[in-house]
């Protein structure tokens, strides 16, 4: 790889870091410790239950703003401030520029969520007073979050490469919401007939599955995660990641920086 | 060798949202620029000045036509790693200390990291920041971040540099700085090719200036050959505050400045006035030959009746 590309992800993470992203870490060990306090006293039997949920669910949707909102901002915000100009025009290639960004802010999330990971774990300990076998499957969970954020970071950097960061940030939720609710739509393009059919199933391609990466419930109820599902997850969204990657890098390389 | 050369660089821009209608921002142009030149590039705002450097850049595409620096296309990187470039009003990470800054553009631009330190400190210094390295670049200036701006360009020590409006946001002693920067820059075989709207500035440094507005090149020269035409006409200043009354009607214009008067003759009246200003017993300091100004040039040039026939480039 590019030295280059790592200097960018570097500093895009030193950015994350000095905008206090990572403050977010305190409100989530305040949500994970009152949780913990709280789920003891009030749910009897389901404690590990709850704890995993919130946890988890917390972790999912810190991570997916902060991969919004920052990633909406990595193309715009340079082009804007113009920071970029002197960047660009040093030996740096536009592909190397998009790319260094994006595992700069997929490295921030990536840090981001073993801290929440540790909270999630500390919670689950001080509720159970021990841990099982079957919390293992809370790592694939995780593994599987961090997924997402790799797919919806690329997703934001897409719109960035040419939208207004407002409409960077309206297309990237609506899509992880629509994503959100991948089966559901691909029942309907089953249901659906003529060209109701065929436009929902373009859909089905097109839209991020983000529903078959949560196990976040059945992980909570300790079911174990099938290793093809593990497999074919990830293929998935590394496609799907690095696709919406290029598209990004295919549309910043024709843009003009006015 | 040329350092610069521009083959009919033009650029056109799209606008408007649903009567979508060109707009021509730089009309095809051709230019050389000599290794070892500062080459002033002139223009009222909006004449096309950093539409042209940005093309340079490979920020923007040309519409049409091509450029080569140190002889090689304008997006290939290894021309990238020799050329330095200013932008207007440059913004940096303001999140970052001015030594952060120049480190990572230093990592950028392909510097070896045992040098990188060391680089960074000397170009501190060069342009007058020595102390402020562990400042967040937040907390500076227009004036420092201006010279963050030159220290980064000058960091690599690359060969040609291209600077947008470098004077801009500096007190009369960063402009004097940057100033004899550039000279020093030029002593060491650098090509500086930069724009400006202050023609004191282009006139004091340049060796060749370009002219341009509403993104037609108007005309280009040395700033010697530009400014050195006679007008026939002479400025004579003397000691006192009066104008005597025998040479009052030789004069053209006559301005009091301080204990001295200046006094512009036609070359003709010249033995006239200076006789007249002797029998009143006036001492002379100087006798000048008017002679066309940059400036003079400039709004000369800029007029819609001139076109850019004759135009050498």
């Amino acid at each position: 790889m590019s030295p280059r590309i790592l200097h960018i992800a570097a500093n895009t993470f030193r950015e994350a870091v000095r905008d206090r992203v990572l403050f977010n870490l305190i409100a989530f060990a305040l949500l994970m410790s009152g949780a913990a306090i709280l789920v003891g006293q009030i749910s009897i039997g389901i404690e590990r239950l709850v704890v995993v949920n919130l946890g988890l669910t917390a972790v999912s949707v810190f991570g997916v703003v902060i991969a919004i909102f920052i990633g909406i901002g990595l193309v715009s915000k340079e082009i804007e401030k113009r920071t970029l100009y002197t960047v660009l025009s040093r030996p740096v290639g536009r592909w190397e520029f998009i790319v260094g960004k994006f595992l700069g802010l997929a490295g921030t999330l990536v840090v981001n969520t073993v801290f929440m990971a540790v909270g999630v774990f500390a919670a689950l300990l001080y509720v159970s007073r021990t841990f099982v076998w079957a919390d293992a499957w809370i790592l694939v969970a995780l593994y599987f979050i961090v997924l997402q954020f790799l797919m919806i970071t690329a997703i934001a950097l897409l719109f960035s490469s040419f939208s207004s960061p407002l409409l960077s940030a309206v297309f990237a939720f609506s899509l992880f919401v629509i994503g959100s609710f991948a089966e559901d739509l691909r029942g309907f393009a089953a249901m659906a007939h003529g060209v109701g059919r065929f436009l929902a199933t373009g859909a089905v391609y097109l839209v991020p599955n983000f529903s078959s990466l949560n196990i976040i419930t059945s992980v909570a109820h300790q079911q174990p995660v099938m290793g093809d599902s593990i497999v074919s997850n990830s293929v998935y969204a590394l496609l799907y990641t690095g696709m919406a990657l290029c598209g990004a890098v295919l549309i910043f390389e024709t843009r003009n920086l006015k | 060798m040329s350092a610069i050369e521009i083959l009919g660089l033009a650029k056109n821009y799209t606008v408007g949202f649903w009567q979508k209608r060109e707009k021509c921002a730089l009309r095809p142009l051709h230019l050389s620029v000599d290794e070892g030149e500062i080459f002033g590039f002139l223009g009222p705002n909006g004449a096309g000045k950093t539409t042209t450097l940005k093309l340079l850049m490979g920020l923007v595409f040309p519409s049409e036509g091509s450029a080569r620096i140190l002889g090689m296309e304008i997006n290939n990187p290894r021309m990238k790693a020799q050329i330095g470039f200013l932008p207007e009003q440059p913004y940096f990470y303001d999140y970052l200390t001015a030594n952060e800054l120049l480190e990572y553009y230093a990592q950028l631009s392909g510097v070896a990291a045992r040098d990188r330190r060391t680089k960074v400190s000397e170009v501190l210094g060069r342009v007058g920041l020595e102390g402020a390295g562990r400042t967040q670049l937040r907390k500076f200036s227009k004036g420092m971040l201006q010279r963050v701006g030159i220290a980064q360009a000058i960091l690599h020590d690359p060969k040609v540099l291209f600077f947008d409006e470098p004077m801009s946001g500096l007190d009369p002693i960063g402009r004097r700085e940057v100033r004899d920067l550039m000279e020093e820059l030029k002593r060491q075989g650098k090509t500086v090719f930069f724009s400006t709207h202050i023609l004191s500035d282009a006139e004091s440094l340049c060796d060749r200036v370009a002219i341009i507005h509403l993104g037609e090149l108007r005309g280009v020269g040395a700033v010697a050959d530009l400014t050195s035409s006679v007008e026939g006409k002479a400025e004579i200043i003397w000691h006192g505050s009066t104008v005597p009354p025998s040479i009052k009607g030789l004069t053209s214009e006559c301005r009091l400045t301080g204990d001295t008067v200046r006094a512009v003759v036609r070359e003709a009246n010249q033995d006239a006035a200076i006789d007249g200003l002797r029998q009143a017993g006036i001492r002379i300091i100087s006798i000048t030959p008017v002679r066309t100004s940059l400036e003079e040039y400039f709004v000369r040039k800029l007029k819609p009746s001139e076109t850019a026939a004759g135009v050498r480039s």
